[in-house]
């Protein structure tokens, strides 16, 4: 890979490789829930959960970062706290770029899930109930797997969005090459330095592979799914 | 009696309000026009609706009881649910479906049975096809099999034939047939179809409105002049149970039943076999003196018991010893003959349909 990239520009695909799976993954699990919630069950208030979980699809990702860094920066509430008790710190650190990919690619996640949910025909709880099913085992043997479709649009989705994220993560946790320089800062930070365009040129062409490579895994995931 | 029934629930505008219970065995149908109640009943059996009161026992275990509060979930009443729709896990094989319930059960049925419900119910060749590969009388029958595997007291059927074309319909009631004989279940079968009613069931409860108006064996409500439910729906006529006889050499088998003899052609059945026979009442012919000369085989001594009308036909319901049967003829004959109750007639049975034998129970 060194022939082709520069020890940086390797290690800024990799950290972003690595956020994007952290985050993604981290979220899969709490995406699921809300996506269920949301599909099966009526309560009051629903409406403003919904809304909450896609705020920030239509908040700007700045926004999310600068929310984030009010938070749990060392001298926030939440972060201090944190710190102090858990010796946990997010900012200026990979962690944190991971937590604001989630965030905000939590939506794409929580849609398609939610989408493959409803899709279930609701009287296969039933049958499965009659069958002798306690909630778990039909969750674990009739919903999941019939959701599997939608986890998985969803997960590769989330994936896509997140390797191209950039204003929450400057924001949050600002642009420390090794630590928090995924692909699009160093894209930016090529462009800051005279001379950078052709890097710049590089690792645009880079995301653009990058980005083909998930489609095409998605496409392929989605035919297995369905066969 | 294995099963009672007493559920009471109020919908907006409309009551249910029906109490039944079901023998150790056989079928008993809930018999009702669409929106009578019926899949509601039987979704308060399995325990998918919880009714405001009432109270339900399978197999001697009370499943539900609003006024003690108990209430035991569907995964743990043993109710096996046939729907109306299969409902089939569609990412499952054939044979994964036919074992969720059986891997699930609490007294699972031996290895054995298992081949014994593919070959009763024809499975072999679709074990390992998907839901959607089906058609609907292969799904029907699968749903079947499931249910059946999960080692259920009680084997709810929601009109499993009621999505399916006639066709369909008779491929499947052959496998009915033989699951009433050789389930050993109480099956609660839930129809709006007379036809399929007659065919099938021992017993009958009749939903109207939310209320069973009606319940009792098959064989008299069938030719009861009086029901409401019956009244104007095409006319079945009688079920009579019959014993193949002696074999005989003239080509016909004779079926004995309380009341007479029927001869119909020859059958395969072995001597001794229980059958069930229907007679149409268009197919029976009414005379006061006793025929001769006459092509039909069948010619019973009976005696008139009631009369009702059918617009321009009568409706004439007969004792043969302790059996009845039905006749319809013409408002025109029922003159001329002078028919009245009490009134001693020969009746001229034209033809009649046997159903499937009934084998010996050797069901675990």
């Amino acid at each position: 890979m060194d022939a082709i990239l520069t020890p940086p520009e390797s290690e800024a695909l990799l950290l972003s490789l690595r956020i994007s799976f952290v985050a993604v993954f981290a979220a899969l699990p709490l995406a699921f829930g809300a996506a269920l919630l949301l599909a099966r069950t009526r309560f009051p208030g629903k409406v403003l959960i919904d809304g909450l979980i896609h705020v920030p699809l239509v908040l700007p990702p700045v926004a999310i970062g600068f929310l984030l860094l009010t938070a749990l920066g060392t001298r926030g509430v939440l972060g201090g706290w944190l710190l102090h008790t858990f010796g946990i710190r997010f900012v200026f650190s990979w962690t944190g770029a991971a937590l604001a990919s989630a965030i905000i690619t939590f939506p794409f996640q929580v849609r398609a899930i939610r989408l493959s949910l409803e899709a279930i025909d609701p009287g296969l709880q039933q049958a499965a109930q009659t069958l002798g099913a306690v909630w778990w085992d039909r969750l674990l043997n009739v919903t999941l797997p019939l959701a599997l479709p939608g986890i998985t649009a969803g997960v590769v989705t989330a994936f896509a969005a997140s390797l191209g994220e950039f204003g929450a993560i400057i924001t949050f946790v600002s642009n420390i090459e090794g630590e928090t320089r995924t692909l699009p800062l160093a894209i930016y930070t090529a462009l800051q330095a005279p001379g950078g365009d052709a890097e710049a040129m590089r690792l645009s062409l880079l995301s653009i592979a990058l980005a083909l490579i998930f489609m095409t895994l998605a496409e392929f995931a989605q035919r297995r799914a369905r066969a | 009696m294995s099963v009672e029934v007493n559920i009471r629930h109020a919908f907006l505008g409309f009551t249910l309000d029906v109490a039944f219970a079901l023998p150790k065995s056989g079928v008993t149908a809930l018999f009702g026009a669409s929106g009578a109640g019926k899949t509601t009943i039987v979704s308060a059996i399995a325990g998918t609706f919880r009714p405001q009161r009432g109270r339900v026992v399978i197999g001697g275990r009370t499943v539900l009881d609003t006024a003690a509060g108990i209430f035991v979930p569907p995964e743990q009443r043993r109710a096996g649910m046939v729907f109306q729709d299969a409902r089939l896990f569609p990412h499952m094989s054939v044979r994964d479906n036919l074992l969720f319930g059986w891997r699930r059960a609490v007294a699972p049925v031996d290895a054995g049975a298992i081949d014994r419900v593919v070959t009763l119910l024809g499975l072999e060749r679709l074990l390992e096809r998907r839901p959607r590969m089906l058609s609907g009388g292969e799904k029907s029958r699968v749903a079947l099999g499931r249910a059946l595997l999960s080692s259920p007291e009680i084997l709810l059927l929601d009109e499993p034939l009621a999505a399916l074309d006639a066709q369909r319909r008779a491929e499947i009631l052959p496998y009915l047939e033989r699951l009433r004989d050789e389930a050993g279940l109480p099956m609660l079968y839930v129809s709006h179809a007379l036809d399929e009613v007659a065919r099938l069931a021992d017993d009958i409860v009749v939903i109207k409105e939310g209320r069973s108006v009606h319940s009792g064996s098959v064989f008299d409500l069938l030719t009861d002049l009086e029901l409401p439910v019956l009244a104007g729906a095409p006319p079945v006529g009688a079920v009579v149970v019959a014993t193949v006889d002696k074999p005989r050499d003239d080509g016909l088998t004779a079926l004995a039943f309380d009341g007479g003899t029927l001869f119909v052609s020859q059958l395969s059945a072995p001597t001794g076999a229980r059958l069930r026979v229907r007679v149409r009442a268009e197919e029976i012919m009414l005379a006061l003196e006793e025929p001769r000369g006459i092509s039909a085989n069948n010619i019973l001594a009976c005696r008139v018991v009631a009369l009702a009308e059918v617009g321009p036909q009568a409706d004439i319901q007969l004792t043969c010893g302790a059996t009845r049967l039905v006749a319809r003829i013409t408002h025109a004959s029922a003159r001329r003959l002078e028919l009245a109750p009490g009134k001693a007639v020969f009746a001229v049975v034209k033809s009649v349909t046997v159903d499937a034998p009934s084998r010996a129970c050797d069901w675990p």
